[in-house]
């Protein structure tokens, strides 16, 4: 059997001390890939940074590799193993490309930071030419990539993305996703969210539906893109599409 | 200390805690209403402060003036000038954010205290200005002036609590507290959210300006030292955490209360050694600045809270 | 022109160092812990009566006080930070800086207290000016508070640009939310913009000792100029806060020179001129001339 890396029990978590999600469950296994989809305003990116211990904690547990990480501080879970990339603003805008990089390796050495760096820019070959560019005058697309290349700089076992393709043409879109595929393939386990939820859930090993802070549905990707209530009410048109 | 004396500390103490109470309210008005975190408090006092001086007091040789004018007209006339103050420096910058807007406004009285300071022609310079009258000194002298002061300060406490209490329940007032708890919502609704900030602005420092002229009139002289930033402007703010603000009962316990305090640790600190007496108008305001610390980390709503 | 540069520029020169080490803590403490420090000011008066006891204790010259001056001033920051600032972190911003109002007050009356009231100097008697080709007389202390800033300054630049310490400052400046996320920790990145920001305080203290006088209003009497700085710089940019005070200063001194025949400003209302810059900013430009953060 394969290890469980991220194991989410009853999870409830919000601002304050209002819920946005209630009863969360996830289980990750090794170099799984699970997405998150939903309607906007159902508490994806809310459960996403609950995970990083970003909000307000109201019940339940987080495992990771079998210890709960919910005491944890959230600058503390970078050197265990963990990377996340937010939803908005996720790069440093004033500091260059390659100092945004840099500031990924601090919390968790990689054990070569020259190779490192060198697979980054294998995998991200757009960002070889503007490293000494602030990251803020960049398209979103190639912030996009700063963003995960940062979050993947520290070598983590389990990376976590918020809407890594929001806003990305349909080109970069392609891009971002065969890359999730390759960071996958060297052995880390993927939890991400994304709006454009067809593509995301072929590429998904497991798929979870959230609606109003709730599970709605969960699966295979290949059982929601299937499935015809998850295909009404949250993947729009039909399955032939 | 008998009991005539202990009654006429009383009174001065009823003085210049109402005095501090007037300062008190009309920073609430600005603050515990609007969300303007005015921090030139000072500047606005020492305008009044002088216009009041400047009207009542009789002819000097050596400023403009004084025109020897009726008491109240010296209270209205400090209003006045120090709301036109307050109306010229609002235009240009209530909008800012509140740590932006204390810089602003600390800028503005220091550039009023440098005003006050190098103008003799209109100040007299740091001699400041002496003869100041008191309401009906002709008929009442000594002790009773004293009574009739505090009676005089009070009507004039009571007149800013009634504007103030009236305000903030009118639709006006509660305009302006949608403006400080946010900003955008009120726009949405379609209020000119700059206009009712403004006016805030102007009404508390009209009111700063007569606690300026009463304390001129207490006093009866008046000179840039009365206008240290510290004394005025900081003392007023821990009142009004201290007390709770956005209430106006709140703002007149907080004056009376720090201002208690403030007279008391006089008392303790006048019976120090020599060498440590001379030291203790600072032991005393060491003391108020831990006294706001304590205040901002256990009793941030103050005596009063909010609708409490 | 010989009278311009010895009278009005060098000096301005020189309190425009004094201004931009100052205005560097306040510009950090802006940009990483997001509040307006209206007790920096007295951190200076700390650090200047710090060196002014060694000064008196042991004799050495007041430069070499310098390390104690800034070690005070940090213990100062770091207390004062753990004591009245780090319980309100959580609550809006508003609260500290009113906290910080307090310990302004703290900070000065503790040193009334201590030192009394009295302005002193470090050095008493008249120093011989240095004179460069028989023209331009620059006093000794000036030539040593322009040329520590010149040093401080390419220190504070690769420290910044090139440590890592001064990398994860930036980061938490630009995002502090994402700092944490990224794995850095905030608390020593604070604790870190404290020791720095007191420390050229501090130096900036000792400086102003040198050049005038000790007194207890020493630190808040800059306050404002510093701000000014720290805004005409761009709030978050510690190298723009550098060239904003030296604008400040500068342009402060030279008011008063008689360009036309006669002062633009009479010298008493000098200090306005800072007041004036800084609210203009604030209303026309708050982000400065670099790009600064905006609250
Ligand atoms: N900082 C916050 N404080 C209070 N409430 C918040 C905060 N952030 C989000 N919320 C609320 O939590 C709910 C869920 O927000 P969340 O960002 O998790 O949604 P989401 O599923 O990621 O949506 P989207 O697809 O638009 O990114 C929303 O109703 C939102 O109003
Ligand atoms: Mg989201």
């Amino acid at each position: 059997m394969t290890p469980v890396v991220l194991d989410v029990q009853h999870l409830s978590a919000g601002y304050g001390t209002q819920a946005i999600i209630e009863q969360i469950n996830l289980q990750l296994t090794e170099k799984e890939i699970a997405v998150i989809v939903g309607p906007n305003g159902a508490g994806k990116s809310t459960l996403l940074k609950q995970i990083f211990g970003l909000n307000q904690h109201l019940g339940g547990d987080i495992r990771f590799n079998g210890t709960s990480i919910v005491d944890i501080k959230t600058s503390a879970l970078v050197p265990l193993g963990i990377s996340a990339v937010p939803q908005s603003s996720n790069v440093f805008p004033t500091l260059t490309v390659s100092e945004n990089l840099e500031i990924g390796t601090y919390a968790s050495p990689p054990a070569d930071k020259k190779i490192a760096r060198e697979r980054m820019l294998a995998l991200f070959p757009d960002l070889a030419g503007k490293l000494g560019q602030a990251a803020g005058e960049l398209s979103g697309g190639q912030r996009q990539m700063v963003a995960i290349g940062r979050a993947l700089m520290s070598e983590p076992t389990l990376l976590l993305l918020d809407e890594p393709t929001a806003g990305l043409s349909p080109v970069y879109l392609e891009k971002i996703f065969d890359l999730i595929l390759q960071i996958r393939d060297t052995g880390v386990t993927i939890l991400m969210v994304e709006q454009n939820a067809r593509q995301a859930l072929r590429i998904a090993d497991t798929g979870y539906v959230l609606a109003n802070g709730r599970h709605a549905h969960t699966g295979t990707g290949a059982e929601l893109l299937a499935n015809d209530d998850v295909r009404r009410a949250f993947l729009g048109g039909s399955a032939g599409q | 200390m008998n009991a005539e004396g202990i009654a006429f500390y009383l009174v001065s103490f009823l003085t210049m805690g109402g005095i501090y109470a007037v300062l008190c309210i009309a920073l609430n008005m600005q603050w515990g209403f609007g969300g303007l975190f005015n921090a030139g408090i000072a500047g606005f006092y020492a305008v009044g402060a002088y216009t009041a001086a400047i009207l009542t007091s009789a002819t000097a040789p050596t400023h403009v003036g004084g025109f020897d004018l009726p008491i109240l007209s010296g209270l209205l006339g400090a209003g006045v000038m120090a709301g036109v103050t307050a109306w010229g420096i609002a235009r240009v910058c209530v909008r800012l954010k509140a740590d932006y807007l204390a810089m602003a406004s600390i800028g503005f009285a220091e550039i009023i205290r440098l005003v006050v300071i190098n103008e003799q022609w209109l100040t007299n310079g740091s001699l400041g200005i002496s003869r100041i009258p008191r309401p009906l000194e002709d008929i009442f002298s000594g002790r009773q002036a004293e009574v009739v002061y505090v009676v005089f300060v009070w009507l004039v406490v009571l007149l800013t609590y009634f504007v103030s209490q009236r305000l903030s329940r009118s639709p006006w007032g509660l305009v302006m507290r949608a403006i400080r708890d946010n900003d955008i919502a009120a726009d949405s609704i379609g209020k000119d959210v700059q206009r009712f900030r403004v006016d805030a602005f102007v009404v508390g420092s009209v009111f700063m300006g007569m606690a300026g002229a009463l304390s001129a009139h207490y006093f009866k002289f008046f000179s840039p030292d009365a206008t240290e930033p510290l004394l005025v402007t900081f003392l007023c703010w821990v009142m009004l955490i201290a007390g709770g603000s956005g209430n106006n009962r709140g703002a007149i316990a907080g004056a009376l209360l720090v201002w208690a305090i403030w007279s008391m640790t006089e008392i303790i600190t006048s019976h120090l050694p020599v060498e440590w007496a001379s030291r203790s108008a600072y032991l005393r305001m060491l003391l108020i600045g831990l006294f706001l610390q304590f205040v901002l980390q256990r009793y941030r709503q103050g005596l009063f809270p909010e609708r409490g | 022109m010989i009278e311009f540069i010895n009278f009005y520029l060098i000096p301005g020169i020189t309190l425009g160092s004094i201004y931009a080490l100052g205005a560097v803590g306040i510009s950090m403490i802006f940009g990483i812990l997001r509040f307006a420090h209206f007790a920096h000011g007295d951190l200076m008066t700390v650090g200047a009566y710090g060196a002014l006891t060694v000064v008196w204790v042991t004799g050495i010259p007041p430069l070499f006080a310098i390390p104690f001056a800034v070690a005070l001033a940090i213990i100062a920051a770091l207390s004062c930070d753990r004591l009245f600032y780090k319980p309100l972190r959580e609550l809006p911003t508003i609260y500290t800086v009113i906290a910080s109002f307090g310990v302004a007050l703290i900070l000065r009356s503790l040193i009334q207290v201590i030192w009394g009231t009295e302005s002193q100097v470090y050095v008493k008697g008249f120093q011989k000016p240095l004179v460069y080709f028989d023209t331009f007389r620059i006093a000794t202390r000036h030539v040593q508070i322009i040329a520590s800033t010149v040093v401080i300054t390419g220190l504070l630049h690769v420290f910044l640009s090139y440590s890592r310490m001064g990398r994860c400052m930036r980061a938490v400046a630009d995002d502090a939310s994402l700092a944490r996320v990224a794995g850095i920790d905030t608390d020593n990145v604070i604790r870190w913009t404290w020791i720095i920001g007191a420390a050229l305080a501090a130096i900036a203290g000792v400086f102003v000792g040198l050049d005038t006088d000790v007194h207890t209003n020493l630190g808040w009497n800059m306050l404002l100029p510093m701000f000014a700085a720290a805004l005409l710089g761009g709030i978050g940019k510690p190298l723009g806060a550098i060239t904003g005070g030296l604008i400040i200063g500068i342009v402060e001194e030279c008011v008063s020179y008689p360009f036309f025949g006669e002062a633009l400003l009479s010298p008493s209302y000098k200090s306005a001129v800072a007041f004036v810059i800084m609210i203009a900013l604030l209303i026309l430009r708050p982000q400065g001339l670099f790009k600064g953060r905006l609250l």
